[in-house]
């Protein structure tokens, strides 16, 4: 029995990777595209590193004030890549009309979404090591008094509670398949208002703070700057990646649920089928 | 809801129709008793409103004209069946799917070596309108058998093709796939299909190969013999082998229905669902895919659920065509039995003549229906 299980799971390990390498061959096919967004979001980045040299009105600036941008574009740059292809993933196959063959294979849907997610945190990580490179490359960062190691724990963990937003996100497509990739939007937008992303949280207005407290980014954000600009080690924020694991260990079963309820759903009002 | 159902005992034979559904048809009598030309064995088709549905009751009665493999008595279908009704293995899938050896050992005895639908009703909302695509339908399949599905757009020839997919729940009734349950067992279900859509759906952007290596990996099929084999696919489909590696975009959509029919046979199914698969084909792909179905049914024993507008298609590649319209099968049998009970004093008549009797609409009518969303 236990021998048929591994094996078992040897075999969607391998189907998981039919997503892997269906997307980088897209990326290669994409590659005229992916080479615009790699030098915006470098430029986008560049900028947001810009007014920590020199805020608007001067002063307050510096290489901590950069960091803490940066810090916050990269990471940001990240998750929401993460949260984009695990949301998109449906919706975008339905906009291909691939949605019914993909669902139709003999996969486990764990298997399928497991490699949509492995597939976004391998881009979103290149992609984040790209960006970063030429920041680095342009501002002397001091990183002599960061913790990269309790930095690299942060980013882990909170990939974990995106990749659970994320599998919650894409079920949208699927409710509403004209809607749901807006709704989608509008959530990662909140999530960017709310968590401190650019700024501390305290600053936002008393009834969106709140907010803030709901959202992963804002555990993840905090322990990465205390990391990265303050030596922090993991004992010291293991507040926040407790729970950052704990987001992470109730949203992906949570989304998994909500996934199979959202395909269900599908599959018996016949929504899984394009239509436009 | 008033069903007609005449039956031939002799050949197990059964048309039906709803009477209030139908009022454009009203063919006599005889247009429902066999031609007698003897007996069909395994048949199989179950009697709508006629009690409890046994789709394998009638499995070995007799031999069939054009049947694919002769009822054996035990409710084997296929020639290389093993005996218990279960499935024969793929002996031409050296490396492929992982299932081949274990796929088919029904978990429901009756319904083994069989496609079983019994009185299923599917009802779909597009655009929040409420719409009964599928009301009532009852047939099977036997192993081995290419079976037809007719109708007009939006008639439910391809909800029911998505229904035995898996990629729909039926509100009412049950399907079985060779003894599993769609909705129950999907996985299993899924390890014995493969489908072609009348629309080829792909990664544009991906080249054939891609996208066959793509399907190769989600039925865990080895990527190297998938590779292989889709090379072969494809050249005997009238593909050149220098075109596998263009992006589909590039393509006309006949190429793309090619990639569309060997990404379905790479997986080797056991049950095959063609949806108009032949749809935007000149007439020598056509030819080409037909015949290439024909030599797959031939050679793996696949069961083949075929849905076309083409008659011509019907008439040569179908051992039993099913005439669906408004969500229901108004015809069941033979292309030779339906067109014979048609013809009078003689006079040739084609399946087309049949359809056109049976739907009230002429094909290209048919064609150019609105509102079709069960298809």
């Amino acid at each position: 029995m236990r021998g048929i299980t591994v094996i078992e799971l040897v075999r969607e390990v391998r189907r998981s990777y039919a997503l892997v390498e269906r997307n980088f061959n897209l990326i290669k096919r994409y590659i005229g595209w992916e080479i615009v967004f790699l030098v915006y979001t470098v430029v986008n980045t560049l900028t947001i590193a810009f007014i920590g040299v020199n805020p608007a009105g001067g002063g307050g600036g510096g290489g901590d004030r950069v960091l803490y941008l940066v810090v916050g574009a990269l990471l940001w740059g990240f998750l929401s890549v993460l949260f984009h292809e695990v949301a998109e993933s449906v919706q975008w196959e339905r906009w291909e009309g691939t949605i019914e063959y993909s669902f139709m294979a003999p996969m486990k849907r764990l298997s399928y979404l497991g490699g949509v997610c492995l597939y976004a945190a391998t881009y979103g990580a290149v992609r984040t090591v790209v960006v970063m490179l030429a920041v680095v490359s342009l501002f002397k960062l001091d990183l002599g008094s960061a913790n990269l190691g309790a930095a690299f724990v942060v980013l882990l963990l909170s990939s974990l509670s995106f990749i659970g937003v994320g599998l919650m996100a894409a079920v949208l497509p699927l409710l509403a398949p004209e809607k749901g990739s807006q709704a989608a939007h509008i959530l990662e937008a909140a999530i960017l208002l709310v968590s401190g992303v650019y700024y501390e949280v305290d600053v936002l207005p008393a009834w969106l703070q709140p907010l803030s407290r709901l959202s992963p980014a804002t555990y993840t954000l905090r322990a990465a700057r205390a990391a990265l600009l303050r030596n922090a080690s993991v004992r010291d924020i293991g507040s926040d990646l407790a729970l950052l694991l704990a987001i992470g260990v109730v949203l992906i079963p949570l989304g998994l649920k909500v996934f199979n309820w959202g395909e269900l759903h599908a599959m018996r009002t016949g929504k899984l089928k394009r239509s436009g | 809801m008033q069903e007609i159902a005449l039956e031939c005992i002799g050949a197990r034979k059964v048309f039906y129709i709803r009477k209030e559904t139908r009022p454009k048809v009203k063919p006599s009598s005889e247009w429902y008793t066999s031609p007698g030309e003897g007996g069909t064995g395994g048949q199989d088709i179950a009697q709508p409103g006629a009690g409890t549905v046994e789709p394998d009751a009638h499995a070995g009665a007799g031999e069939g004209e054009r049947e694919p493999g002769t009822g054996v008595g035990n409710g084997c279908a296929g020639v290389r069946c093993d005996g218990n009704g279960g499935l024969d293995i793929h002996s031409a899938c050296n490396g492929g799917p992982d299932s081949h050896a274990s796929r088919g050992t029904g978990t429901n005895g009756r319904h083994r070596g069989r496609l079983a639908v019994s009185r299923v009703v599917a009802t779909l909302f597009p655009k929040s309108v409420k719409v009964e695509a599928v009301s009532g339908v009852t047939f099977s399949v036997k192993r081995g058998e290419i079976f037809g599905i007719l109708g007009p757009n939006g008639s439910g020839k391809s909800t029911l093709i998505r229904l035995i997919s898996t990629l729909l729940l039926p509100d009412e009734g049950e399907i079985r796939v060779f003894g599993h349950d769609v909705v129950r067992e999907r996985f299993a279900v899924r390890r014995l299909i493969n489908r072609v859509s009348v629309e080829a759906a792909f990664f544009k952007k991906l080249s054939a190969m891609e996208n066959l290596s793509y399907a190769a990996r989600l039925y865990d099929v080895d990527i190297r013999w998938a590779r292989e084999r889709a090379i072969d696919i494809l050249k005997r489909l009238g593909f050149s082998e220098s075109k596998a590696y263009e992006p589909l975009e590039d393509l006309s959509r006949g190429m793309q229905q090619k990639v569309a029919v060997a990404r379905a046979l790479l997986t080797s199914p056991v049950l095959l669902l063609l949806d108009e698969p032949t749809t935007g084909l000149d007439p020598v792909s056509k030819r080409e895919v037909q015949d290439f179905v024909l030599e797959v049914r031939g050679s793996h024993d696949t069961t083949v659920i075929l849905t076309t507008h083409d008659m011509q298609e019907a008439d040569r590649l179908c051992d039993r065509v099913a005439i669906i319209d408004q969500g229901r099968f108004v015809a069941l049998d033979t292309p030779a039995r339906l067109k014979a009970g048609l013809a009078k004093n003689g006079e040739t008549v084609t399946l087309e003549d049949v359809f056109f009797t049976l739907t009230g609409k002429a094909l290209e009518e048919s064609r150019l229906d609105e509102g079709d969303y069960s298809d």
